[in-house]
């Protein structure tokens, strides 16, 4: 049981760093320029899909993740140019639907170029086994996976908050129209944490590649996600992301396992069965409503 | 802008005129052709319509941008499909329970959703829905993932819903009743102040209206009109399934209300029927139609700033007047 715990509580952990690392491009943007980009799920799947052909093409997960990562921060960069530049100052009903767009547009691309069944992609080698972690054994690629994503938590922390590109982030977030008007190109900052919260979901899509199935719409589920941590965490905070994330992630894992036998131990099994997998599937919107209807502002709102 | 005053030579009254005639005609068309295809298709068109019409009204005259509007559809169609499943196919039951159950879920969740502004709101509402589809997807005992199939239409006594025509005119009753009640629900002194809302809020409540309660109240009377789209689009397909809720349909909704016009009665009818029928015909030239779909929502969202139909009425009132802008 303790043991069964454990392993679910670091599977928690690791979905949440996943989702971290979407959630703290968007919240960026959002931050900045109260703009929220729904075919951000869109890049975690260019960038698995990037990661997984690359792999296979190269025969390196590394040099394939040393590939994809870039490209799919270009790849972010070119559609911040193109197609979401002139959306900034729009309304958000314009907003959501151009990027609701793009997500229809990437979706059938995928299908497109790679047809419409998943696409397979292993792990590298010297991470197959399992690590030992204080007597219990944990898949070293996943525990790979929470080392990377609390790599760049930290990586992020250090940018934000000991950097002069990190100080201009933050006045930014806090008051954009007054840090242009002291001579800061906030476009150019824009379009740069853009490319970085690309990247930085590219990273997601490399790392979510083998453990999870590359397919077209594979980024629809995990925005859903992304945005539920958003909300929790408290929007434009990359402090409320981290934390929104690790609640979400390690909430998600632990009551889909747990739920359907606490429940189990409280009720009848037939109506445990039935009931637990779907208030599991249904906790962390629960907790969302929850979090909204006592703090509209979110658990660490950015101030 | 002002639905009291109705102006026949006006082109989208023209407009409508004619796709009402149409839409009453189709039948006649469709029996001596001897084929129901465009029959199942408009009766498609009508139903998104009609919740299409009701998201106009929290969209388009409340200022409430919902992307989870999809739920209501979800939820008036799992109430056929559970309801027939334990063998109660009387149709007007299984539309009160629908309905009904429409109204209390938008009355409890909007009292979470609503305390929220701007893009939080747009994402808690898309979160609901969400749950929602979540929800029927872990109903294993109704289909799950996969739905379930209906043994026949409801009983809807008098009207024999099996038969493809009734269904379509029951179809097209509804959507004129739902036409005709957002008519009088916007003239009347609670959609006054729905719009006194949506252009300024702060002012509204400075003059003493309990803004909340009027937003709850819309939010509610708009979900239960998607609940009998609902069960309509249940009965039409014989098929109950999540993916009715899902996210991509609450985000085809709100793409046919600005299609058709935001804030204009027939806007949500006009563009369900803009939008199904531009599926249909990509649907018919290529087997990717939804990346062209989605290329094509960009480049009017990026184009027409005013969407779709508020260039071409501009266009139309530059033409009438000579006036070049």
């Amino acid at each position: 049981m303790t043991g069964l715990l454990v392993t679910q509580a670091l599977n928690g952990l690791q979905l949440g760093v996943l989702l971290f690392l979407l959630a703290a491009g968007l919240t960026l943007v959002f931050g900045i320029m109260d703009f929220v980009n729904l075919a951000h799920g869109s890049l975690y799947m260019m960038g698995a899909y990037f990661a997984a052909i690359f792999a296979t093409k190269t025969g390196s997960f590394l040099l394939g993740g040393l590939i994809a990562v870039p490209l799919t921060a270009l790849l972010g960069y070119a559609i911040e140019q193109i197609a979401l530049k002139g959306l900034y100052r729009r309304d958000h009903l314009d907003q959501v639907l151009a990027t609701f767009g793009l997500i229809l547009f990437f979706n059938e691309l995928v299908r497109m170029i790679w047809g419409p069944s998943p696409v397979y992609m292993s792990p590298p080698e010297f991470l197959a086994g399992t690590v030992n972690l204080f007597g219990f054994t944990y898949s070293a690629y996943r525990f790979a996976i929470i080392v990377v994503g609390l790599s760049v938590a930290v990586g992020l922390w250090w940018l934000i908050n000991r950097t002069r590109v990190g100080m201009l982030i933050r006045a930014g977030a806090t008051h954009a129209p007054m840090v242009a008007a002291l001579g800061v190109n906030i476009k150019a900052l824009n379009s740069l944490i853009f490319a970085l919260g690309a990247g930085l979901a590219g990273l997601a899509g490399l790392m979510s590649g083998p453990i999870l199935s590359v397919q077209p719409g594979m980024g629809d589920p995990i925005l859903i996600l992304t945005l539920v941590v958003i909300i929790i965490g408290g929007i434009g905070s990359i402090r409320g992301a981290f934390l929104g994330a690790l609640i979400v992630g390690i909430v998600d894992t632990v009551g889909r396992t747990f739920l359907p036998i606490w429940l189990g131990a409280l009720v009848q099994p037939t109506i445990a069965q039935a009931a637990g997998p779907a208030i599991a599937s249904m906790l962390i919107y629960l907790l969302m409503a929850i979090v909204l209807a006592f703090r509209p502002q979110g658990l660490f709102p950015a101030r | 802008m002002f639905p009291e005053r109705v102006d026949f030579r006006s082109p989208e009254i023209r407009f409508a005129v004619v796709l009402m005639a149409v839409l009453v005609l189709l039948p006649v068309y469709t029996a001596w052709a001897g084929q129901s295809y465009w029959l199942t298709l408009m009766s498609r068109v009508m139903i998104y319509g009609i919740a299409a019409t009701s998201l106009n009204l929290l969209i388009g005259y409340t200022g409430l941008v919902s992307l989870g509007h999809a739920l209501f559809l979800g939820v008036g169609s799992y109430a056929v499909g559970i309801l027939a499943f334990h063998e109660i196919t009387n149709g007007w039951l299984q539309l009160a329970v629908g309905v009904l159950a429409c109204g209390v879920i938008g009355l409890v969740t909007g009292l979470v959703v609503l305390r929220t502004k701007g893009m939080a709101f747009i994402m808690i509402t898309l979160a609901f829905a969400q749950m929602f589809f979540f929800l029927g997807v872990s109903l294993k005992q109704y289909g799950g993932d996969d739905g379930i199939s209906l043994p026949g239409r409801s009983a809807l006594a008098p009207f024999d819903l099996s038969s493809g025509v009734q269904l379509y005119y029951v179809i097209l009753v509804v959507l004129l009743a739902t036409l005709y009640f957002s008519w009088r629900l916007v003239l009347s002194r609670f959609g006054t102040v729905l719009r006194g809302i949506r252009d300024n809020e702060r002012r509204m409540k400075a003059l003493g209206f309990d803004t909340q309660r009027y937003k709850l109240g819309i939010y509610a009377i708009a979900g239960m009109i998607t609940g009998v789209a609902g069960f309509l689009l249940a009965n039409l397909s014989s098929y109950v399934s999540p993916s009715t809720a899902a996210w991509t349909v609450s985000g085809e909704l709100v793409v046919m209300v600005i299609l058709g016009g935001i804030g204009t009665i027939f806007g949500g009818i006009v563009g369900a029927a803009a939008l199904l029928l531009f599926e249909e015909i990509l649907a018919g030239i290529t087997e990717h139609w939804m990346a062209v779909l989605g290329l094509s929502i960009v480049v009017i969202v990026l184009v027409a700033k005013r969407g779709l139909y508020g260039s071409l009425r501009d266009w139309a009132r530059r033409r009438a007047t000579g006036v070049r802008g």
